[in-house]
């Protein structure tokens, strides 16, 4: 018997905050998290701002320091959201779980690459016998999901997805297809990323895809907008807590919304151009997974990354996918506040998914002020809109081509 | 040589997150401490830089206890 899919907890680390109130608050509100970059010196850097955590604190999200010490930073965000969202959703793994039926995958684009940086400058300054025993298992890009298992004692179906900037959907997709069809009953999933670092810095700036107004940080990230001049990078986790229907309601879960669709696809086209053939065929395949008609979506959000390609793409996919109803959909890209946070992007965008369907307001693409003529949908431009939405829609887009899909549902018993 | 103590107990507070009271000379590093096998090679690293000395891979096996690193150090720093 397939199995109905609920969300029952989540949690954010980002830069506009890490508790749900606050978070969902300033997108209200429609602050920006972009600003100047203060992990390093951005002097020699074409794009010196980002939407960075300043300060993190691991010890604030129940992470030993010893432990932390051995945890590459999106690791460490990859946990704090993942506590987050299991407090929030009163799951007590071994009290009202079954520790073998709970499952993780949190992903990351990137994986570690902060540890990657420290161990490669001391390979070179002191030698290979210098190199930590903790580089490989700090660096690699499944380990949030191995660290919250040890952390938390989850014993089920335990992998990462690493697809760039589609990971965090890919992840809450693939768990929600693993409790549909019985292998848990419970998933921590989503994405982490942390790769506001030199090296990071360098290799975004190198492909002249993130925007340099460094004078205008907060208005920097302006997704559809005809002055956008590509996208802010973000940092931080987006973690969701999927659990059947049925093992929600036997332990009184409090329900924020049920997934019911995920779609995938492969562009076959260009290392990192979009392919809006790519991204249309993904969204059908989530509405057919959902078993639902295009026009009963009422909101979009939208990768929307603030590239001139990449918007102007999702919009003709949009067009493709909904024909008509394109122009009365709603579509926001939350990007335009939170930045993006690549393999995290999908995992916080599903959060504002469910936040979005369960307090009837959609958070709205700020900066928008001269809509681009090629982007010509209802962007929900720079202020929030009560709409009663009922079924919602999430894009991830990453490079290499892979696209990633997930709908949900106002939950209705 | 009491400065080789205190320089070891530094380096195994900080890398293992112990309290000084746990690093007594008989303190075994997996026993007493909870180090795992790459704690002990981080270890061993630091103590490699802190006295500038080399410790061999075979050394380093035979080393258990605090008050061995120290022994070890004392006689070939």
């Amino acid at each position: 018997m397939t199995q109905r899919v609920v969300v029952t907890g989540m949690g954010v680390v980002t830069a506009l905050g890490s508790d749900l109130p606050t978070f969902w608050n300033n997108l209200l509100e429609g602050k920006s998290g972009v600003s100047q970059i203060e992990a390093f010196d951005t002097t020699d850097y074409t794009t010196k701002i980002a939407a960075e955590i300043k300060g993190f604190d691991p010890s604030l999200y129940n992470i030993d320091k010893k432990e932390s010490r051995k945890m590459d930073r999106f690791v460490q965000f990859g946990v704090a959201a993942s506590q987050l969202a299991i407090e929030d959703a009163k799951l007590e793994i071994g009290a009202n779980a079954d520790p073998e039926r709970v499952g993780v995958i949190v992903g990351s684009g990137i994986g570690g690459l902060g540890t990657w940086e420290d161990q490669h400058t001391t390979l070179m300054e002191k030698g290979p016998r210098r190199v930590s025993p903790f580089f490989i298992p700090m660096m690699i890009a499944n380990m949030a999901s191995g660290q919250i298992s040890m952390i938390t004692g989850a014993k089920g179906p335990n992998t990462a997805a690493v697809s760039a900037c589609a990971t965090g959907t890919h992840s809450i997709g693939d768990s929600f297809k693993m409790i549909q069809r019985g292998d848990a009953d419970v998933m921590i999933c989503g994405g982490a990323e942390a790769t506001i670092r030199p090296i990071g810095m360098a290799g975004f700036c190198a492909m002249r895809a993130m925007s340099t107004r460094n004078d205008e940080p907060e208005k920097a990230s302006r997704p559809f907008d005809v002055d956008r001049d590509g996208f802010v990078m973000g940092e931080g986790a987006g973690v969701l807590i999927l659990e059947s229907l049925e093992h929600a309601q036997a332990r009184g879960a409090r329900i924020y919304a049920e997934v019911i669709g995920y779609g995938m696809s492969g562009d076959a086209y260009h290392m990192t151009d979009p392919d809006p053939d790519g991204a249309a065929r993904c969204m059908k395949k989530a509405i057919n997974d959902a078993g639902i008609e295009p026009a009963t979506i009422q909101y979009i959000n939208a990768h929307g990354t603030s590239t001139g390609a990449g918007d102007k793409s999702e919009t003709t996919a949009i067009k493709k996918t909904f024909g008509d109803h394109a122009y009365k959909v709603a579509v926001s890209s939350t990007k335009s506040m939170t930045g993006h946070l690549l393999g995290a992007a999908g995992g916080v965008e599903a959060v504002i998914l469910g936040l979005t369907l369960q307090n009837g307001t959609i958070p709205p693409t700020i900066n928008l002020d001269n809509p681009d003529p090629e982007c010509d949908l209802d962007y929900v431009p720079n202020k929030p809109r009560k709409a009663d939405v009922q079924v919602a829609l999430s894009n991830s887009f990453g490079f290499g081509g892979h696209n990633a899909t997930i709908i949900m549902r106002k939950f209705e018993g | 040589m009491s400065d080789v103590l205190d320089r070891v107990k530094r380096i195994v507070i900080e890398r293992l997150g112990v309290e000084e009271a746990e690093v007594t000379p008989e303190a075994s590093f997996k026993d007493d401490l909870g180090a795992d096998s790459l704690d002990v090679v981080e270890l061993v690293m630091e103590l490699e830089d802190e006295f500038d000395l080399e410790i061999s891979d075979e050394d380093a096996e035979k080393i258990t206890t605090v008050g061995e690193v120290v022994k070890y150090i004392q006689s070939h720093a």
